[in-house]
């Protein structure tokens, strides 16, 4: 492979491997997200304002 | 170690160019069927506990424990790459072909370790969080870079890695780890020895080849038999005292009951053949399981059939109990 010059095939799966990266870091931030409810739960109200 | 020092390593496949790697092949260095193994144990220990759990974080344990061992399926085979290579069951994977750089994968590894441990511990427990990354240390560390390539009993103690999983799922769901969570990691830890080197029998040069000290090749395929026989022997009462503890319920005992005496009758068989005993006489090019008159000549198809059933039954005694959490069914307790 030319060094300079990424083919085709390199960069259909560079692609494909970003796509899978951002999907999974959305999927990351939506469990903490869900996580961070469940765990707060009704207590979420219980702080000093 | 005079039989391991003589081998060669040698490599016959073209490596792939990192650079096409796709995601797939990053998904392939978690050992997915490996994972699914795992977050089945996981989820029966979870739901055998019978404790009352918030769905959500149920899941996000179960998912911790899959990510876990995914991230000690790619720790494995960045350490591993240099004798994967060399058999044919895995010369496949991403890193021996040169889908993924070594490196790499053992980034995903460390990544996923962490990852997995710190947000079971924050989002579950930190009993469950310990658990998990004592068997992430133990099968990356203790059993891939230090048994495996040192002694004969390699599987016998790196199989506790790959029976924790319950004792994680039932601290997950209680936040302690009492003797039934205990009892399903001694059902698999036993069962691992019979079933692993009933697949080296008929691999045997493979692992020789590869340099990989296992019972077959370093103290021979009759020592091994005997081994498998004396192991199942000690398998069986172990499987069904989960009824005499108050895990287990009838149709356990209907389930481990009757596998228990099939995989004891194969156990037997195995003992009683000449697995292991002439050289594996299939082709490079041909599929491992494949079952052909002359693989049957070789006396292999005993320790094929133990090999095969002793997957079923593990799924089988599993699948009874989570069944029985879910439904509700009241386990026996026959010791009280």
């Amino acid at each position: 492979m030319n060094k300079l010059v990424e083919d085709d095939a390199a960069a259909k799966a560079r692609k494909g491997r970003n796509i899978a990266l951002g999907l999974g870091l959305v999927a990351f931030v939506l469990l903490i997200f869900v996580v961070t409810v469940v765990r707060l739960g009704a207590n979420v109200a219980n702080r000093p304002f | 170690m005079s039989k391991i020092a003589a081998m060669t390593p040698e490599t016959d496949q073209p490596l792939a160019d990192p650079a096409t790697a796709r995601w797939q092949d990053f998904f392939q260095l978690l050992k997915p069927r490996v994972m699914s193994l795992v977050v089945f144990t996981g989820l029966t220990g979870l739901l055998a506990a019978r404790e009352p759990m918030h769905p959500v974080l149920a899941a996000v344990a179960v998912l911790c424990i899959a990510l876990g061992a995914g991230a000690s399926g790619a720790l494995n085979m960045w350490f591993d790459a240099d004798i994967d290579g060399l058999m044919r069951r895995t010369r496949g994977r991403p890193v021996p072909s040169g889908k993924v750089r070594g490196d790499d994968a053992a980034a995903l590894g460390v990544v996923l370790s962490l990852l997995s441990v710190m947000l079971l511990g924050m989002a579950v427990n930190w009993l469950a969080a310990g658990l998990l990354a004592f068997t992430i240390v133990f099968y990356a560390v203790v059993y891939t870079m230090w048994l495996k390539r040192w002694t004969t009993q390699n599987i016998v103690i790196g199989g506790l890695a790959g029976a924790l999983p319950p004792a994680i799922g039932w601290a997950a769901a209680t936040g302690s780890a009492p003797l039934n969570a205990w009892l399903m990691v001694a059902i698999i830890f036993l069962w691992t020895p019979p079933h692993f080197w009933a697949l080296s029998l008929y691999i045997t040069t493979d692992y020789a080849k590869a340099g990989v000290p296992m019972l077959p090749v370093i103290k021979g395929a009759k020592h091994t038999r005997l081994q498998i026989l004396i192991y199942s022997l000690i398998l069986i009462p172990v499987c069904l005292s989960p009824v005499l503890t108050g895990l287990g319920g009838p149709l356990y005992l209907a389930v481990a009951g009757l596998g228990g005496a099939v995989f004891l009758l194969l156990a037997v068989r195995v003992f009683l053949s000449k697995a292991g005993d002439s050289a594996d006489p299939r082709a490079a090019d041909r599929d491992l399981y494949e079952v052909t008159e002359d693989v049957k000549a070789a006396g292999a198809k005993a320790a094929r059939n133990l090999f095969a059933f002793s997957i079923l039954y593990l799924f089988a005694m599993f699948a009874a109990l989570l069944g029985e959490a879910v439904l509700g069914v009241k386990a026996l307790e026959l010791l009280r």
